[in-house]
């Protein structure tokens, strides 16, 4: 359903542009943080990898902003229809995003204890693993911002790939700790790590939902969701 | 309107397990040459409160008046199609327009009491229509009604004292209490609270809430958060047409027509 005019009251506009550009910076934030977590984890970059987790406090205190800009929206334009579905769903987008954000704080945290592991295979995996789910997290709020359902679908359909990374990192960390058992917490570390990153696909594909009820009022379908797609351990 | 947007509406019209109380099919109303309703259908239920919105000019209010043969006050009205109440047509010669308008009672914009007792505003439309067989009878009615009106604690003790001394929100509740009198199936109301101040226009939601199921209920509002506030159904008009009728959480939430969501956001004009 095509909008083709903004709101004869014009604050509002102004308010809703506030309120995507929070939305917008913040998924940013966590696109950064992810990528960089995993390029510090590969180049042993201690101090990039302390940065993401200072970094990390701008994260929180934009979901804190979110929220305050959608009570005030609530409360003084009193949203309807697709308005009154965009801001909810600004909401629990910030929620998700500063749980991603955390994902890659924690990534960020292993790096100093990983900073002497080598020659485990599954660290050459990880940062394309990271590349996807970032870009997920990016289409997902770009389809945010442009009201996309479609691209939304599209986001949700990406996730079976990171399963598929995840359970091929997974199996490959357990042959790799029985044939090297002195690598088993490095191994252990990596092994959060993947499962961090898959985590956050399963967030993107959460916020993939709302953004998909935000643009339709409707809730996507289960197969569009590609439920079916299942990982080894959870 | 489109064909197929009809059919939609249609398939709309009812709310589930509403028997519809009252039905419009293919209503058109013009004043002069001018026409001010469209080709209008839709079907007022007994349980659930109808609300009707759209901008100003759009004809909510003439469609009401429809209703119960209001515009027949109108020389220059005509009226044209099908409106029913429990089946029969209304427009037909055979309907006694007095009896109609006691069937479906209305309540106005502006509160209009009589220059009377707060009694008397009550008594007046039994009495004509011979619905009390003597004082105690008609006693019994006027508390009765008063109480459904919420307004019989506040009165109680001054029933003698003039209706217009009232505040603007009691001579509201008074209007409702003097429609109800008479025993209608249907209450209209014109933007009923757009006089009122916010404690008036609660007390009056409050009441609609309460008279929900004892009476058919429509009422025209400009505000759209009391249309959401009291109403289960919701008909949003335009230019003299029906765009969509439905429920009046999803019209809020999720309207189908895009014109509807314009209006409803603030995007209209």
């Amino acid at each position: 359903m095509a909008t083709t005019t903004g709101h004869t009251v014009k604050a509002f506009d102004d308010d809703l542009r506030t309120l995507r550009a929070l939305v917008s910076e913040m998924g940013g934030r966590a696109e950064a943080a992810v990528t960089d977590s995993l390029e510090a984890l590969v180049r042993r970059d201690l101090d990039a990898a302390a940065r993401i987790v200072e970094d990390d406090k701008k994260i929180d205190a934009l979901e804190a902003e979110i929220e305050r800009q959608v009570v005030r929206l609530l409360a003084l334009r009193a949203p309807m229809a697709d308005d009154l579905r965009e801001v909810l769903a600004a909401m629990k987008i910030a929620g998700v995003v500063e749980r991603m954000g955390d994902y890659a704080k924690n990534i960020a945290k292993r790096v100093t204890v990983l900073q002497d592991a080598k020659g485990i295979e599954p660290l050459s995996i990880l940062p394309a693993m990271g590349r996807l789910v970032s870009e997920m997290l990016r289409e997902v709020l770009d389809a945010f911002a442009k009201r996309d359902a479609e691209q939304a679908v599209e986001v949700c359909r990406r996730d079976r790939a990171v399963d598929d990374f995840y359970n091929s990192v997974f199996r490959t960390l357990l042959t790799h700790m029985m044939e090297n058992p002195h690598t088993i917490t490095a191994s252990t570390h990596l092994l959060f790590i993947a499962k961090n990153l898959e985590r956050i696909g399963d967030h993107a594909t959460n916020v993939a939902e709302m953004v998909y009820f935000a643009a339709t009022g409707r809730q996507m379908a289960e197969r569009s969701r590609g439920a079916n797609s299942v990982t080894t351990e959870n | 309107m489109a064909d197929h947007s009809l059919n939609d509406m249609a398939a709309g019209q009812r709310a589930s397990n509403d028997p519809p109380k009252m039905e419009a099919r293919n209503v058109d109303v013009f004043y002069g040459a001018k026409q001010a309703i469209k080709n209008v259908s839709i079907d007022v239920g007994m349980e659930n409160v109808t609300a009707f919105i759209g901008p100003s000019g759009c004809g909510k209010s003439t469609f009401l008046r429809t209703l119960n043969r209001m515009n027949d006050t109108v020389s220059s009205a005509r009226v044209t199609g099908e409106i029913t109440l429990d089946g029969d047509d209304i427009y037909s010669p055979e309907m006694d327009v007095v009896q109609l308008r006691a069937r479906v009672g209305m309540v106005f914009q502006k509160p209009n009491p009589f220059p009377k007792s707060i009694y008397e505003n009550v008594a007046y439309g039994p009495r004509i229509h011979g619905l009390a067989s003597g004082k105690a009878d008609m006693d019994a009615i006027v508390e009765k009604s008063l109480r459904r009106a919420g307004l019989w604690d506040e009165v109680k003790d001054r029933l003698s004292e003039s209706g217009t001394a009232m505040s603007g929100g009691q001579q509201q509740r008074l209007c409702i209490a003097r429609a109800i009198a008479v025993e209608p199936e249907v209450i209209l109301m014109d933007e009923p609270c757009s006089a009122l101040d916010p404690i008036a226009t609660a007390k009056i939601e409050e009441l609609i809430h309460e008279l929900r199921g004892r009476y058919a209920i429509v009422i025209v509002t400009h505000n759209m958060q009391q249309a959401a506030r009291v109403s289960q159904r919701t008909a949003f008009f335009h230019l003299g047409t029906l765009v969509e009728y439905g429920d009046t959480s999803e019209i809020f939430t999720n309207p189908r027509e895009t014109r509807t969501k314009d209006y409803i956001t603030g995007r209209y004009g």
